[in-house]
């Protein structure tokens, strides 16, 4: 394997994997619900992003023919992130969470809540 | 190269899981520990994407596809028994 290609597959693998430590940081970090939701849901989707193109390369490598199967689980991570994380938020909005005073767009979650 | 830096981000995933693990151990609240599952969920499958690359083969590919959708079936079920009380009306 030449120098290049293991040096791309190594970055690819290092920056998803710091992705998903701060995605992580950031479920432990932040201060309410609503901004706790953020973190663990781009961050990782970044970071298995970059761990599942490096995931393909290295493979594709081994192999000799272009496998596509590390993709598939990219774009259903791709998909399915943000549908759970808009249940996750009804849900929350739902059970009436604390949220941070100098949150912007209190009206907006305050009419949601009047309507359910 | 990849000699070490495959154990490296097998140490970062550990250490993201523990993190989650920990989110779920004291966050109070049904949406808050949904939430550390969900991630749980997805860290697990890139932990199993990352030792198919270690050990070099392809078997681990399907068992890590399975976690992603049980995480996202799991994850939107629990949410609509949260809003609804039910989860098939």
């Amino acid at each position: 394997m030449p120098f290049w290609f293991e040096l791309i597959v190594s970055l690819l693998l290092l920056g998803g994997g710091t992705f998903i430590l701060l995605g992580s940081l950031g479920l432990v970090r932040m201060p309410d619900f609503y901004t706790r939701m953020h973190a663990p849901t781009k961050a990782t989707t970044l970071g298995m992003w970059g761990l599942l193109i490096g995931a393909l390369l290295l493979s594709s490598w081994n192999s000799g023919v272009l496998s596509m199967n590390q993709l598939l689980i990219a774009v259903f991570l791709l998909l399915t992130t943000p549908v759970s994380t808009h249940m996750l938020a009804k849900s929350a909005l739902h059970h009436r969470l604390e949220w941070e005073e100098n949150t912007q767009g209190q009206e907006h979650a305050k009419r949601f809540m009047d309507d359910h | 190269m990849l000699s070490w830096v495959i154990p490296l981000v097998f140490a970062m995933l550990c250490l993201a899981m523990l993190m989650n693990l920990w989110s779920l151990h004291t966050r109070s609240g049904l949406p808050d520990r949904v939430l550390a599952l969900d991630t749980l969920y997805i860290n697990s499958s890139a932990l199993i994407i990352l030792f198919g690359l270690w050990k070099a083969t392809e078997l681990y590919f399907e068992a890590a596809l399975l976690i992603a959708l049980l995480g996202f079936v799991s994850t939107v079920a629990v949410c609509k028994y949260m809003l609804r009380g039910d989860i098939i009306e």
